[in-house]
């Protein structure tokens, strides 16, 4: 019998028994399902985390020269926080040094950040908003772009002029419906004028990036920032990559010097990365891709006993079917065939229809989380041969147990 | 029956002597079915079952034979092992010059397919696929492509005069129709041999004479039937009655001898 022969038959005997057909497949297709939407999820996930989190935090070809990690998703030891509380603060005059060394094409800039609640003439207390104390190149580091007004110069930095750019949200919130360029803005008492508005950037982890006051490092703002305390971190990004290396490599030698590190010590300040910072995420990733396998082999196991079963009823159902067609000269092959095929035709029936689900899954993620969700298109292939291999595996034992029947014997059953 | 009539019927039982008391020796191509000796034991637990104890049977081409005998004595037991549903515990059977009871199962499969057709009591078609599908059936496994096998399944439907039934399924056909698709379904694929299990075992008297009608057609165009039954009267339709009685051929005479002791012992 040719293996079209044998589809044709498979479809038949799967339409005659739809409902049946139907719970046959659940396993397959839940497993499918399942398999289709994690992989979904944690892609989504991956190319938020990778691109817009690590992007938009981070920069991109970008460090930053800090104390220790601010973003650590990993779990940290009493010691390790009790030693990093013990390094020196990163001072300005290490920016400085920092600054000189660097390799061509980079940009550079100081960064020191707090909490801190803006007062206008339009509204006393709000929420709060991220203060920033930056140089000037801050901007290009992390590629902001203001909507309104400008960002400042670098002689505005360098004199200190008492000038902000604010966030989407911020400006919002304290100028409603006013153009707040040229107005004023205080902190801590401390006043300041706007001009410039960014671009609205949207959340990370449902912290508004558009909640923001960035002014030059050298104003009244670094009061605000405490900055003579020590600062949040030193930002240097390269032109590609390999610049970037060759800038923190030239920082860490400068830094080791500037704390009198022998080689045998470690150092006593990182370097955060997006590729530092998301090696927590590298961790919580593998654990959802290790549940993202076994989920959906949990299902595709009970799928395949359930199929199992099921073809086993058929085959008792069918044993005068089978000895008339050994009768009229099936081999065994023929039988073992027949029976494949239709275990394998309904198990991929069954990793279609947990395809179909698991697309519209992957789309209800999108819709009601932040997650970008996305179906890798290796899932629906792995799915479709899963699927088929789960009906192949599931049916050889009953298939055999067919071919196996003896003509006479199975001709008198009925 | 006539002097010569008689006198060839005495002549082929002294040949089917002389054929089937030369084991190992391949049959000369006149004798389509030669077994030598053949029986077939079932254990059943310890005690032993001799359905067969020693079949000496040879069959001519185009043969027309009944087989009867008391229920037990291994009459579809015999007929099982001429149609290679089943292997002798003991004897050769020769099937068209081949030996064939030392074969494989798929070996088997493909005599059953090639040189066999089949027609049981209760029909045995597929419930689910119409006349057509069903007579294709045998043609499916011969590996014949989808175009020729509705050719061939409907000339063989028209054979039997079911050309007008062929997209109906066994249930939307009376009982004598579905032994003619059964019929059509065992000469599709031009079989040494018909055989058949009491045909007419389902069937009112009407429709059992409309199918021995189908059956002399067959024969008379050239076809081996091999058939077995309870009846006489069916019997009497065949040309050579063979009667078997526990399990080994009690009698084996020509219609018309056969016919005469029916009469005397009436
Ligand atoms: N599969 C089997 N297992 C055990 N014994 C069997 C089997 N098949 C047949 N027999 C026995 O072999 C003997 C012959 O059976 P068989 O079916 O050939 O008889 P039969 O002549 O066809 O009878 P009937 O006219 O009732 O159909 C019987 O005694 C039967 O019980
Ligand atoms: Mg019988």
């Amino acid at each position: 019998m040719s293996l079209l022969d044998a589809i044709r038959l498979a479809l038949t005997q799967i339409k005659v028994q739809k409902l049946k057909s139907f719970f046959t497949l659940l396993g397959v297709t839940i497993g499918v399902m399942f398999l289709i939407a994690v992989v979904s999820i944690v892609n989504g996930m991956s190319k938020y985390m990778e691109e817009d989190f690590a992007a938009k935090f981070l920069g991109v070809n970008t460090f930053t020269l800090r104390r220790f990690p601010d973003f650590n998703m990993g779990d940290v030891t009493e010691a390790t926080w009790r030693e990093w509380q013990r390094r020196p603060q990163i001072t300005v005059e290490d920016a400085n040094a920092v600054r000189e060394a660097l390799p061509p094409q980079t940009h550079w800039a100081i960064q020191d950040v707090t909490w801190g609640t803006p007062v206008s003439q339009y509204r006393n207390g709000g929420p709060q908003s991220l203060v920033n104390a930056v140089s000037a190149d801050y901007f290009v580091i992390k590629n902001l772009e203001v909507e309104r007004g400008r960002v400042f110069t670098e002689q505005e930095e360098m004199v200190g002029a008492p000038v902000v750019v604010i966030g989407k949200e911020t400006a919002d919130t304290y100028f409603p419906s006013i153009d707040p360029l040229g107005k004023e803005i205080r902190l801590e008492g401390l006043p300041f004028r706007v001009i410039g508005v960014l671009q609205k950037q949207g959340s990370t982890f449902g912290l508004s990036l558009d909640r923001q006051v960035i002014g030059p490092f050298h104003s009244d703002l670094k009061r605000v920032t405490k900055s003579r305390r020590g600062l949040y971190g030193v930002l240097v990004q390269g032109v590609t990559n390999t610049v970037q290396q060759e800038a923190q490599e030239r920082a860490r030698e400068v830094m080791r010097r500037r704390h009198h590190l022998h080689p045998s010590e470690p150092d006593d300040f990182m370097f955060e990365t997006s590729e530092s910072a998301l090696s927590g995420w590298q961790t919580i990733k593998q654990a959802l891709v290790i549940g993202g396998i076994v989920l959906p082999a949990i299902g595709l196991v009970v799928g395949a006993i359930v199929i199992m079963n099921i073809m086993l009823v058929a085959v008792a159902d069918r044993t005068r079917e089978i000895g008339i067609r050994k009768a009229l000269g099936a081999k065994r092959r023929d039988i073992l065939a027949q029976f494949l095929v239709e275990s394998a035709t309904l198990s991929f029936f069954g990793a279609i229809l947990g395809i179909a689900l698991g697309f519209g899954l992957s789309k209800l993620i999108r819709e009601i989380s932040p997650l970008p969700s996305n179906v890798a298109l290796w899932s629906i292939v792995v799915s479709v041969i899963v699927g088929a291999g789960v009906g192949i595996i599931a049916g050889i034992y009953p298939a055999s147990r067919a071919a196996r029947l003896d003509p006479i014997l199975a001709l008198r059953s009925d | 029956m006539s002097l010569i009539e008689q006198d060839l019927a005495m002549s082929t039982t002294a040949e089917r002597k002389v054929v089937t008391s030369a084991p190992g020796v391949e049959p000369s191509p006149d004798w389509v079915i030669v077994t030598r000796g053949i029986t077939r034991n079932y254990d059943m637990g310890g005690e032993v079952v001799h359905a067969l104890r020693g079949v000496e049977l040879a069959v001519r081409r185009n043969e027309y034979v009944a087989i009867m005998g008391p229920s037990g004595s291994g009459k579809s037991t015999l007929m099982n092992l001429i149609g290679c549903l089943d292997t002798p515990s003991a004897g050769e059977y020769w099937l068209n010059g081949v030996l064939v009871s030392r074969m494989e199962d798929d070996e088997l499969a493909r005599v059953r397919n090639r040189e066999i057709g089949f027609v049981f009591q209760t029909f045995n078609l597929l419930p689910r696929a119409s006349a057509l599908q069903n007579v294709e059936l045998p043609l499916v496994y011969a590996g014949v492509s989808s175009a020729e096998r509705k050719e061939r399944a409907k000339e063989a439907l028209a054979r039997v005069q079911l050309a007008d039934r062929m997209d109906h399924r066994p249930n939307e056909l009376s009982g004598g129709q579905r032994q003619r698709v059964a019929i059509a379904r065992a000469l599709v694929n031009r079989p040494a041999i018909l055989l058949a299990d009491e045909p007419t075992g389902n069937l009112d008297s009407t429709t059992s004479e409309e199918i021995m009608r189908v059956f002399e057609g067959l024969s008379a165009a050239g076809q081996t039937v091999i058939m077995v039954t309870h009846e006489p009267d069916i019997a009497a339709h065949a040309r050579r009655v063979v009667v078997l009685r526990d399990g080994r051929i009690s009698s084996d005479e020509t219609r018309d001898t056969f016919v005469a002791s029916l009469n005397t012992r009436a």
